[in-house]
């Protein structure tokens, strides 16, 4: 992912509408992003560009995930705990 | 960058923000056929009012009888006087009105077996002048703040209003006579900055509850519109009061409904102790939001709080069966393991009070015009200027917000202030006025300053001082020397913010160049806040401070004598003036003045 590709992800992972996400997705993009290869950095992409009501349902569970690849990828977002961010 | 080319665009109308205020406005503007520019930090539907679930208040009396009058009645009391009585009387009269055009736009609430809207009790809201609880919540489950997003978006789509996402609005323009010409503009994915130069602007920018260690409020809610109205010579109404909800996850801020001290959670301190039975004997844990708050932060502030900092309460809910919280609190759970690293079937949740809703804001009148005082008169309008939603203060909610009263004050002053700006342009005229030749200065200044300067503060701390600074001088509980000291240390971190640096120069959607500038918006909202707490020697509402205490002659530490008026806080010498509250309704008897009490 480029420079200007991963700026645009930073913004749109950290100004989201529901506070709960901003923490996870922002928390996860400082402490694990860097590990991800690229396909599973392109669906964590396109999981931050859902909407807050239905990307959190995919994170706690409720819904089913779309793919195993996307299946992969929220649960290495829901490992990641914010526990006490700043 | 060069700024002597900068482009211009015109509109007849700018709007700056797309939640439930800013899409309500465009609607009003778009269907009159006006041109009209919306300019959000994020898409509409991204917007903070997303996260609003409780409901949206209007007397309706679908499931039992209600009237507008005692909706402001409640709203009046909630407000501990300080809500302008023409504006309550405006919002509650409308209600009725907004909520079922908002159904028209394709709302999906929630329904009755006849298939009304549904309506649920909320706190504050009464029936017969203070009677007992009413149904007045109009809800679509838990998600109103979602649904009402997207019915107004729907509807702008098809009145074909111009969006600018991810835009963000710099600095407001004025003229040397005050006029308001519209916003300079940052677009994120090309870091260029635009004029849009219009007629009108209205402000819906939403809250600035970042500026607290501890929030509710999503990252997005800088206060930039507060920011730009100050730096433009605009004073601040009201920035004293700020509402805190109990339950907050500790170091987190992401809220924990009240439903779960509703299914039987208990608040402990350090010792185990269920300490609300010392301050509410009656109500305990379910005592009112502010009750419960100061009873947190006087256990923390007297070293009865938990954890290695003793800075947080647990909230317990162990004793629950665990079938009955994975039923009922499924989601609290999550949130509580996602957070606070804790799950609630065996532990209790870390828990501080959280600064939720910004009172205060931008001054307007009712209709949505931006007022400002000019001679004897307190409430001018500023030419051009407009003001809906959590950033302005029109004031409905005084010195407390009822739930539920913020969607409803979105969708009526959003209303009221397209239908002023129609009405106030057919007065204007055909032609724009002229740009003044400083019409960027400020944005240069600033944008310059960020790009020339290196090894300064960092960014990122000098936001964490503040907001520490804010939570540990100016919080739920507000003491006398704490304040004072506070004053003086949040103008240290003005002096850091006005040396921040980034290491980032580049343009491209440079997140550090623009967290820099909402820091910009954040110290004008924190100045404003310390500053107007600070003088207001007063209890009242969300503002109590230890040394204006509960007395016989003073009921809650309220002094009408002295402080039954609106605070107004001026940038420049960070100077306060004050305005009368108006106590008189549009077409009915004044609530007279009463001890608020519940
Ligand atoms: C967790 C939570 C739950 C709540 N629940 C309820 C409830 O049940 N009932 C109720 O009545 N109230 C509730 N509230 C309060 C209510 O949700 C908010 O007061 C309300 O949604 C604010 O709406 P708004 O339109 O003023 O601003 P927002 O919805 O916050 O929108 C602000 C807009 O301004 C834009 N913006 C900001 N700055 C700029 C800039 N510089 N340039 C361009 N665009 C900008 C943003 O992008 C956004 O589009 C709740 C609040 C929270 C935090």
């Amino acid at each position: 992912m480029d420079r200007d590709a991963l700026n645009r992800l930073r913004w749109r992972c950290t100004r989201r509408a529901l506070l709960e996400l901003d923490l996870l997705l922002g928390h996860f993009l400082d402490t694990r992003f860097a590990d991800l290869d690229e396909a599973q950095a392109q669906e964590f992409a396109e999981l931050a560009d859902l909407e807050d009501f239905a990307l959190w349902p995919l994170i706690n569970g409720d819904q089913e995930p779309k793919n195993p690849q996307q299946a992969a990828v929220l649960a290495m977002l829901r490992s990641s705990r914010t526990r006490n961010p700043a | 960058m060069s700024y002597s080319n900068i482009a211009v665009r015109k509109f007849d109308a700018v709007i700056v923000g797309a939640g439930g205020a800013g899409l309500r406005a465009a609607i009003q503007l778009s269907e009159s056929g006006l041109k009209v520019a919306v300019l959000s930090k994020v898409f509409p539907t991204r917007s903070h009012t997303v996260a609003a679930q409780g409901g949206v208040s209007a007397s309706l009396g679908n499931s039992e009888p209600d009237h507008w009058t005692w909706h402001m009645y409640d709203t009046v009391k909630g407000s501990d006087w300080l809500g302008d009585q023409d504006a309550i009387e405006f919002m509650c009269r409308k209600a009725p009105e907004v909520v079922v055009e908002l159904e028209h736009f394709g709302m999906p609430f929630d329904r009755t077996d006849e298939g009304k809207i549904y309506q649920r009790p909320f706190g504050g809201h009464m029936s017969n002048f203070g009677e007992k609880p009413v149904r007045r919540a109009c809800a679509a489950a838990d998600r109103t703040g979602h649904a009402m997003l997207h019915a107004l978006y729907q509807r702008n789509v098809r009145a074909r209003t111009q969006f600018f996402v991810e835009w963000m609005a710099l600095d407001l323009i004025r003229d040397a006579d005050g006029h308001v010409l519209g916003v300079s503009a940052l677009e994120m994915e090309t870091g260029e900055v635009t004029i849009f130069h219009a007629k009108a602007t209205i402000f819906a920018t939403g809250g600035a509850g970042r500026i607290f260690a501890s929030s509710t409020n999503a990252f997005i809610n800088t206060g930039d519109g507060l920011g730009m109205a100050a730096r433009a010579g605009i004073p601040l109404e009201d920035m004293e009061f700020w509402q805190f909800h109990p339950t907050g996850v500790a170091g987190a801020g992401v809220l924990i409904t009240e439903g779960v001290r509703g299914e039987g959670g208990i608040l402990r301190n350090a010792s185990g102790e269920r300490f609300m039975e010392r301050y509410a004997p009656n109500a305990k844990d379910l005592a009112s939001r502010d009750v419960v708050s100061r009873a947190m932060t006087t256990e923390i502030n007297e070293g009865r709080g938990c954890g290695p900092h003793k800075d947080f309460v647990l909230l317990d809910i162990t004793h629950l069966p665990p079938e009955t919280i994975m039923k009922r609190l499924p989601g609290i759970r999550e949130i509580s393991i996602q957070f606070a690293g804790v799950d609630p079937i065996k532990a209790p949740i870390p828990v501080v009070p959280t600064c939720h809703y910004q009172m205060g804001g931008i001054p307007t009148n009712y209709k949505g015009q931006v007022v400002v005082p000019l001679g004897d008169d307190p409430a001018v309008p500023v030419p051009g200027f407009y003001a809906a939603g959590e950033c302005a203060c029109a004031s409905v909610h005084g010195a407390n917000r009822l739930g539920t009263n913020s969607l409803l004050d979105l969708l009526v002053f959003g209303k009221a202030s397209g239908e002023a700006v129609v009405e106030d342009l057919k007065q204007m005229p055909a032609e724009h006025r002229p740009l003044p030749a400083d019409a960027i200065e400020r944005t240069r200044e600033r944008l310059e300053r960020l790009d020339a300067r290196n090894g300064g503060e960092s960014e990122y701390e000098t936001r964490l001082a503040l907001q520490r600074v804010m939570q540990a001088h100016c919080g739920v509980f507000r003491f006398k020397d704490k304040l004072a000291e506070g004053v003086e240390m949040i103008l240290d971190v003005e002096q850091r913010v006005g040396k921040v640096s980034i290491k980032d120069k580049s343009k491209v959607w440079n997140t550090a160049r623009v967290e820099a500038l909402e820091l910009d918006n954040l110290i004008e909202v924190a100045k404003a806040t310390m500053i107007s707490a600070n003088a207001r020697l007063e209890s009242r509402g969300a503002h109590v401070r230890d040394d204006a205490p509960d007395t016989a002659e003073r009921p809650n530490g309220r002094n009408d004598t002295e402080w039954l008026k609106h605070t107004l806080w001026s940038r420049d010498g960070n100077s306060l003036a004050y305005k009368p509250v108006k106590l008189e309704p549009l077409t009915v008897e004044s609530i007279a003045l009463k001890t608020r009490s519940y």
